[in-house]
This record gives C-alpha cells, structure tokens and sequence, in this order.
C-alpha cells in the first residue's frame, strides 16, 4: 500500500480526487495509468479528435469503442460542451459515475451529491440521449440512439414506431419528448445502483 | 449414477404394480374366479374381465387421476393455500390416502421407488426448469451459485455427517451400528436442497429475482455434487475404512469434476442437436415440439448411462436450447411446448408430493431413535444458516450488489430437503448399512419438516423480514431500451478505463454467440427481428391488440379502431345525447386521448397481418356464420398432420368479394341499389391502402380526409350508418337499403321482407337488441330461422352504430327509456370530422 501511495502522491490533485470521488488510492493509480495510456501525445489531455484528420483521436485506441453502437455518445459525454479535451480529474470524476453506491456511508448534507448516487447516475445515462443537452429526449434523439443499437435489424419504420411509443410511454405533459423528471419517473422500478454500477470500480 | 440402480433395478418399477395388485384382494380374487369360470364353459363369452390385462397401466393413470383431482381440490380452496403450499397440502393429502389404502390393505402397497421417481418424475421437472431458466439473470449471478451448491454442499454433508458421528460417540443416540463412513454417507444424502421443493415453495412466495435465483439455481446445480459425494461415501461404505487411502480420496475428487462437467457438456451438446434440429423440422411442424421433450429426455438418459449428473445434463439442454427453439419453431409449436412442459412438470410435482405423503404409511420403515432424528433436524436446519451465512460474507466482498443480511436467512431457511433425498435413502444397500431405515425415516421426517413446517412458514416470514419482493411492473419499452442503452453503456465504460469485468465478458460471449452460434443453429427467417427490444415492442403490441380484439367484441365491431372518433366515453354520451333526436354530431370532443397509442397499432398491421383479417372476421361475422356455413363445412377436412385445413381466410374473404358483387348487380337490377358499383369494389381496394398512410406517420391532419363517398364506403356500416340515423326514425327505412348494399349477402333473405316489414319488427328489434349486448351476439348462434334471420338486419345495423355501444354500456338504462321514447335515434359521429 504504501509503495502505490507513493506513486498517488506524483499524481496532481490526487487527495482531492480521492476525497471527491471516493475512489481508492489503487483505484486512482490504475485509471491514471490507463489515462496515461491512452493520452498518446503525453499533454495531460485526451483529445475528442484529432484536428487536422478529423479523425478520432486518443479514445479511438479503444478499439471496442468502435463496435459499441452508443460509443460515440459514451465518449462525448467525456467532454463538457464545448471543450474537446479532457484531463485526468474531469476523466476520473466521469468514472465516478459508475462506482457502486456506498451502502454505509453516509455524508453530510451540505455536501454535493456524489456522482455515484442514483441520480447523477441517471442524469448520466440522460445524456447518452440527449446530445444538445436542451433537457429533453427528443424523438430524433430517442430514434438516432435506437437506430444505433437496433440498427440493420429493423426497418425504419418500425424505428419510429418504438421511438413513437418509447416517448408516449414516458411523456407524461405531452409535449412529445422525454424531460428528465419522466425520465426518471419512467425508470423508477429499476435499480440503477445496480445497472450503473461495475464491480471493479468500487 | 449407474449405482442408483443396482439394487433398485431388480423390482424397480414393476415393485409398484406388483405390489399394487394387492390393493383389493377380494375383488382381485374375485375378478380371478370370475375369469376362471369362464375358461370353464364352453361358449364365447361376450363380455370378460381381464383386470390383470391392464392392471399396470390402468393403476398408473388412475394414480394420475386421483393426485390430479387431489390438486384439484386443493386449489379450490384458496384461502387454505394462500396459507398453506400447495406441496404441504399434497404431501398430507398423500397421508390421507395412505392411511386409507393402509386401513383397507393392512400394509404397504405403494411407494415411490427410486426407479419412477429418478426414471419418470424428475426430468420434465429439471426440463422445465432449465427450459424456462432466465438465462442472463442465472449466469450473471452463476459464481455465487456455484459457490453455495459446491461448497455449501459439501460444507452440509460433512459437517452433518461429522457432528452426527460425534454425538453418537458422544452417546446421544443409543447403540446404532454406524461409523463414520456411514454418518458421511447420511450427510451427502440429506446435504442436497431438493430443486422439486424449492421450486415449489418459492414459486407462491414472489421473492425478488435474485434472491430466487440462488435458492433456484444452487438447487439444480448441487445435484452434481450429491451425486458425486453419494457415489464416493457409497464406494468407500463398500470398500471398508481401512482400504481408503489418498488415493482414492484424489479421485473421488476427479470424479466431481468429471461428472459435472461431463453432465453439462451432454446437456449443451443435446442443446445444441435440438436447436439444430428444429432449424429444419418446417415440414414436420405437428410433431415438432416432440424432439424437444424426446431429446431431452435423451440428454437425461446418455448422462445416466455415463454416470454423468443426469439432472445437469438436462437443466443444461434446456438452458442452452430455449432461445433457439424458441425462434425456430412455429409460434404454435413454441406454446405447445410450453405447455406441455407445465403439464408435465406440474403433473409430475404433484404425484411426488403425494407419494412422498403416501410412503410415509408404512410400518416397516418407521425406525424411531430420537437423539438421532432430532439432531439431524437441528443440524441440518443449524449447519444451512451457518453455511450460507459464512459463503455469503466471503461473496460480498465481491459481489457489485452484496447479498442483504434478510436474503440470506431466507436463502437459509429455503434449504428444502425432498424427494431427491429420499430417493437417494431409499437406495441404501441395506446389506452394508444395517440402519438404512432408521435413515430412511430420518430422511422422510426431515422431508416433511422441511417442506410443510418451513413451507408454511415461509410466506409469514418474508412479509415479516419484509424480504424485497419481484417487481411486478408492467412491461414498459422505454425500460427494455435504457437497458440495452445501460448494458452498452457499461461495456463501453470498461473499455475506457482497460479493465477486463463482467460487462465485458458478457459482451465477448454476446458477440460470439451472435457471430456463430446464432449463424448455425437458428434459422435464417429466424434471425431477422429477433432483437430484444423489438420483441418487446412486438409483444407490446400483441397486448394492445387483444385489448383490441376484446373492446371490439363488447362494442360489436373494431370499427373504432378504424375510427378514433368512436373512443369517447358511451356512458358519458348517452346521457348527454340521448334526449336529443338530431345530436350535433360536431360538437363531440377530441380530447379524449386514445388509450392505446395508435402508432402501436398501425406498426402492428405492418407486422403481423394478424389484425386485418381479425377485424375483417370480426366485422362479417355474422355473414361467414349464416351464409357460408354450407360451404365450410362443405371443406371441412380432418388431418392429422395439419390444423389449419379450413382456416384460409382469403379464400373465404374471395367468395364474400365475389358474391357481394353478384348480389349487388341483380340489387341494382332490382332498383335498389344506393351506390354504384364502382365504390363497392373501391372500398375493398381502399380498405387495404388506407392503414398504409395513415400507418406511416402520425399525420394526423391528412388521414381520412380523401373524400366523403368513397369514405362512407370504406368506413363499412358505420358510415352508412350515419347518414341514416342522423335523420329522423321513418328514414330508416332507406337506410336499411344501404346497409343492404353494405353487405349484399343478406339481401335475398332480407329485400322481400325490409320493403313490408319494417315499421313493426323494426322496433321490436330494437327493444330485442337492447336486451343482448353485441358481444354476446357475436358469440351466439342464432337458429337458423326466418325470424331470427330478419333480426339479424337491425342488429347489423345497430351494431355498427353507436346507439348499440350504448346499449352493451347500459341496457338497463336503454330499458328503462324504452318506455318514453321512441327507439334511440344513435348519435353517430361523422367519422372524417373530428377524428384522431
């Protein structure tokens, strides 16, 4: 323990991370390393894509990413609007969002909500939906994400027709999209502790 | 393993009837002398008694019979089962009919013998279990299974054993003449939870899924180690203490792994033949459920034969075929299966309970040593608790979610011991084991213990620990599709931060198997549309249809689905609209919001065609029924291998299309005729089209409106209806005109009759058709006579019109106003106003 402590402490803001997200020391030190990993160009920061090429940069080494039909959502949710990098802190505090919830612990009040409670997780799982981030699942959002996973299986038409029924489902005032709160209300019966969380993280 | 039946082999299933030819003997005897005498005389005898001719058989399924009207019995009475398992009420239901055949016969006739229950009872319960096995839940929670059936199992048998052994040192127990071996023996056959009992009990208490899927899971899976630990301790009873050495504890090990890898590899393979053999059993669709069953039975029977777990071997073969039988079959044969399986499962569950119940009537078996009966039932029930209580600690360690403190007592307290256990006592070779009654009745009382005391318990007990109950929420798509956006989510997180989990193998497997597994084993027609969330989607959908199917039947028609105008509130309308002659059909409100997205519906015309020919079924009901019913019969073929030989719709749809346009020339020949030709043939055609814009998009504004002629056409009767009924009530008469055009086929019934007739049995029908609501009319056949034949008309009339879903909504009412006014003028709606 105290060998990785050591190499924590090489790490900048390390403590407060830890501190923030409540991951271990060791836990720190791995995802640091895959950071490190996957930061090719050694700045410190994982690029969103490659300026010139416009090719994917950095994250493309994870070459499953390409297979996964929400990859693209999942790495953009990476960066805050806007920016097309990210350090090894705001990396982290992504990661955060799928660390188990802590059963015991309990913390004070004033504090801000952790990123892996079930809220945040859910407003995490929100986002892989709503790419404009205007607060509301649209249609073509819903249908750009059921596209992606259905894909060649189904028809366009009948696309539309669970994308139709997906938002009718939730929709509660009508207006045709999925605001957060249906969002949440829509998925009250399932336990996101359980289906946001990986084991290795905690 | 083979062992089972050595000893048993001999008078294995024949012990039954052999010894239940004793039940009646002086009826038996009788039947003999009977039989007897007619070997004597001379003459054929007409009619003879030949009980032993078909005594087995006959015995057999009138076993059958009596557990089933026992079950019978015992479900009717709710509020005894909601209280008591139903596998308690059984087993004392068994005591009953011991008691009764142990009064009449003075000893004991039938038992369960190891040979029925292991050869004819147990695999469609391990079939059923495996086919209908939530595949992803059990293997996502696989390691924790596998650690409380290996483990945990053991961990049963030896410290049952050992503590046993060490209270009869201790002398609790009196002069027993048992050693260790024998005690360890005892353990591996009481350590087993029985899947039978566990299945039963935890069935009808609704615990959450993933607590039921330990108890379930580790019930089907510990088999391969009883087996296994049974075999060894058997074999070293046989060998004597002293002849055991390293070595052959060394390979009583091997031998665990190889059984029960070897059992699950000839389940998987057996799988995999099943799968492969329903790819191509198109032709043979009748008998195609029956591979399933044969084959696995099969997997049963080859693992047996290896001395392999046979009970693996089969819940793997279900396991590993559902999906693609499931997909390959015909939707028909996959239900067959299903049910089939339930059938049996259930049926065989029965019987074992009420055998269980029966062989416990039997003088000879019934050894009582109290020290060693009560410290096996506080031991086994002690060493569960601290089993799955240590097991658990260690796997929450690593467990995403850990196992809450209340899962596990009930897990503890769920460790059922059942017929397994007893089939296995009763194999004791009674040559090595001179107290193998004394076990044997152990093991019956730990059986009863277990399953009726814990049973009842059971339910009390999570309504008091307040144990987390199975969501029973309604299936909703969004959830299926944030589930699949979760698992991909979590893949994708896996990769990012480079470490190998769970996640990422089940989307290694997820990959393969789609890639080749799918490829070879399911059909190619099979793989289009298989996606999960499209299944939902689809299944969704089917709902919605039924409700569908259901309202249109109540209302008479599934023209509102046509028409969405007609989803108003009939209750609310007739007491609005009812006084008035002429409703101001405008003023109906849309806002009622329709209940069933339409959306759903016309997405299931385009995959299905199951709805258009329903609602065209529906809709001329009437008219297949009195017209062509000639004709049908006419066809009506019987086929062993086919069930559909008369259930061409189009054909039927055919002869309706052509002698509607035979029927409407010599109408307009007649001077009758309202319409020209040329909408009737139009409306067929439009019919087919319409669904089709108004089923793409949602556009809400442009569907409908393409013209009101051709509208009224192809809206039916209700169109026509309209027109009609919004007049005054004499106008009626030129409307019943039209609906004659509508459906032509009624007319030379019809035309004479409507000219002179009408005013007077017009009414009557009216008062006739507020009486019986449209549905039941459907469903009833009216006799085939001229009057009842003349009501029809109206009743086509009303049914279509709104007044008549007024009437199946409140025919009391109707009734009642009756008396004041004239027969309700309907307040239809114009079906292109305001609709959708």
């Amino acid at each position: 323990m105290g060998s990785s402590n050591s190499s924590v402490n090489n790490i900048p803001n390390a403590q407060e991370l830890m501190q923030e997200t409540g991951f271990s020391a060791a836990h720190i030190l791995r995802l640091h390393e895959r950071f490190e990993f996957l930061d090719k160009h050694k700045c410190g920061q994982l690029r969103l894509v490659d300026r010139p090429t416009n090719q994917p940069q950095d994250f493309g080494a994870v070459q499953e990413l390409a297979l996964n039909p929400i990859g693209d959502s999942i790495i953009s949710a990476f960066f805050s609007p806007g920016q097309e990098t990210v350090d090894f802190a705001s990396f982290v505090r992504i990661l955060a969002h799928f660390r188990p919830t802590d059963r015991n612990q309990s913390r004070d009040g004033a504090q801000q909500e952790p990123a892996n409670s079930s809220i945040r997780k859910l407003k995490f799982a929100f986002q892989m939906y709503d790419q404009d981030r205007d607060g509301k699942i649209s249609r073509a959002e819903l249908l750009q994400v059921l596209r992606a996973m259905l894909g060649i299986q189904v028809t366009e038409e009948q696309l539309q027709s669970i994308a139709e029924r997906a938002i009718q489902e939730a929709d509660l005032d009508r207006d045709d999209a999925i605001s957060f709160d249906e969002f949440r209300k829509s998925l009250e019966k399932v336990d996101i502790d359980h289906k946001m969380s990986i084991r290795f993280l905690r | 393993g083979p062992f089972f039946w050595r000893v048993t082999r001999v008078n294995g299933d024949v012990a039954l009837t052999h010894q239940e030819s004793r039940l009646n003997p002086s009826k038996s005897n009788l039947n003999q002398t009977e039989h007897g005498h007619g070997s004597v005389i001379t003459g054929i005898p007409i009619v003879t008694f030949k009980w032993h001719h078909v005594e087995t058989p006959y015995l057999v399924a009138l076993w059958i019979l009596v557990a089933g009207l026992g079950k019978l019995v015992i479900e009717a009475n709710h509020h005894v089962t909601s209280v008591i398992p139903e596998s308690a009420l059984l087993i004392c239901f068994g005591f009953i009919l011991g008691g009764i055949i142990w009064g009449a016969d003075k000893v004991q006739t039938f038992k369960l013998t190891p040979t029925v229950f292991f050869f004819y009872l147990l695999p469609q319960i391990i079939l059923d279990a495996g086919y209908s096995m939530p595949n992803k839940l059990f293997f996502s929670n696989m390691g924790a299974i596998l650690i409380y059936a290996v483990i945990g199992t053991c961990w049963n048998a030896a410290s049952l054993g050992l503590s046993l052994w060490g209270c009869h040192k201790g002398g609790a127990m009196g002069d027993l003449d048992l050693g260790l071996l024998q005690y360890l023996l005892f353990g591996s056959l009481m350590a087993a939870v029985d899947p039978v009992a566990v299945i039963a009990v935890f069935e009808q208490v609704h615990v959450n899924e993933v607590l039921f899927i330990m108890v379930f899971g580790e019930s089907l899976l510990n088999d391969g180690v009883t087996v296994v630990l049974f075999n060894v301790f058997d074999a070293f009873v046989s060998l004597g203490g002293d002849k055991i050495d390293a070595v052959e504890i060394i390979k009583g090990i091997i031998s665990f792994f190889v059984v029960a890898f070897g059992g699950s590899l000839v389940g998987f393979v057996f799988g995999l033949l099943i799968s492969l053999l329903t790819r191509c059993t198109k032709n043979i669709q009748i008998i195609e459920p029956g591979f399933v069953f044969v084959l696995g039975y099969l997997a049963y029977l080859t693992a047996e034969m290896l001395s392999l777990s046979a009970i693996l071997s089969i819940v793997f073969c279900g396991m590993c075929c559902q999906k693609y039988i499931n997909s390959n079959m015909d939707e028909r044969s996959v239900t067959t299966v299903r049910y089939v399986m339930k059938v049996l499962a259930n049926g065989s569950e029965t019987i074992i309970f009420v055998f269980l119940g029966i062989s416990a009537i039997d003088k000879e078996i019934w050894v009582w040593n109290t020290g060693f009966i009560l410290l096996t039932l506080l031991f086994v029930l002690v060493y569960r608790f601290i089993g799955v209580f240590f097991l658990t600690w260690i796997l929450n360690k690593f467990r995403l979610v850990p196992v809450e403190l209340i899962d596990q007592v009930i897990m503890s307290y769920g460790g059922l011991r059942g017929a397994v256990a007893y089939g296995l006592a009763v194999m004791l070779d009674e040559n090595k084991i001179k107290e193998k009654n004394l076990m044997v009745s152990t093991t019956l009382i730990v059986v009863y213990f277990t399953v009726i005391l814990q049973g009842i318990t059971m339910k009390p007990l999570v309504n008091w620990l307040k144990v987390k109950r199975a969501a029973v929420g309604e299936l909703t798509l969004i959830e299926k599709v944030q589930d699949k956006v979760f698992d991909h989510m979590l893949v994708a997180i896996e990769d990012i931060s480079g470490q190998i989990g769970h996640n990422y193998m089940r989307d290694k497997w997820n990959n393969f198997e789609e890639k080749w597994m799918t490829c070879i084993l399911m059909k190619p027609s099979a793989r289009k549309n298989r996606d999960y969330v499209f299944k939902v989607f689809h299944k969704l959908n089917l709902k919605d249809a039924m409700r569908y199917v259901t309202e249109g039947e109540r209302r008479g028609s599934l023209e509102f689905v046509r028409n969405e105008t007609a989803f108003i509130d009939f209750k609310k309308k007739f007491d609005d609209d009812f006084s008035e002659v002429m409703p101001d059909i405008m003023i109906w409100p849309d806002t009622a919001r329709d209940p069933v997205p339409s959306v759903s519906l016309e997405m299931h015309e385009q995959t299905m065609n199951g709805m258009r020919p329903l609602e065209d079924v529906n809709s001329h009901h009437l008219l297949q029924q009195h017209l062509y019913k000639g004709r049908k019969q006419h066809r009506h073929r019987y086929s062993r291998s086919h069930f559909d030989v008369n259930k061409d719709e189009n054909e039927v749809q055919e002869i309706f299309q052509r002698t509607m346009r035979t029927r409407l020339e010599s109408f307009k020949s007649g001077k009758m005729g309202v319409a020209p030709l040329k909408h009737i043939t139009k409306h067929l055609k439009k019919d087919q089209q319409q669904k089709m814009p108004n089923g793409k998009s949602l556009d809400k504004s442009k569907t409908y409106h393409s013209g009101d002629e051709d509208f009224e056409f192809s809206e039916g009767d209700s169109a026509s209806g309209f027109e009609a009924s919004a007049s005054s009530f004499p106008m009626r008469v030129t409307y019943r005109a039209g609906a004659g055009i509508e459906n032509p086929a009624f007319m030379p019934d019809l035309d004479p009759m409507a000219q002179v007739q009408i005013p007077p049995w017009l009414a009557e029908a009216e008062v006739d058709s507020s009486m019986v609501a449209p549905s039941q009319r459907a469903q009833l056949r009216l006799p085939w006579t001229p009057s009842n034949l003349r009501r029809l008309a109206p009743l086509r009339i009303s049914a279509h019109s709104t007044d008549s879903f007024m009437l199946a909504d409140a025919p009391a009412a109707q009734q009642r106003d009756n008396d004041q006014l004239p027969p309700p003028p309907p307040p239809p709606a114009p079906p292109h106003g305001d609709h959708m």
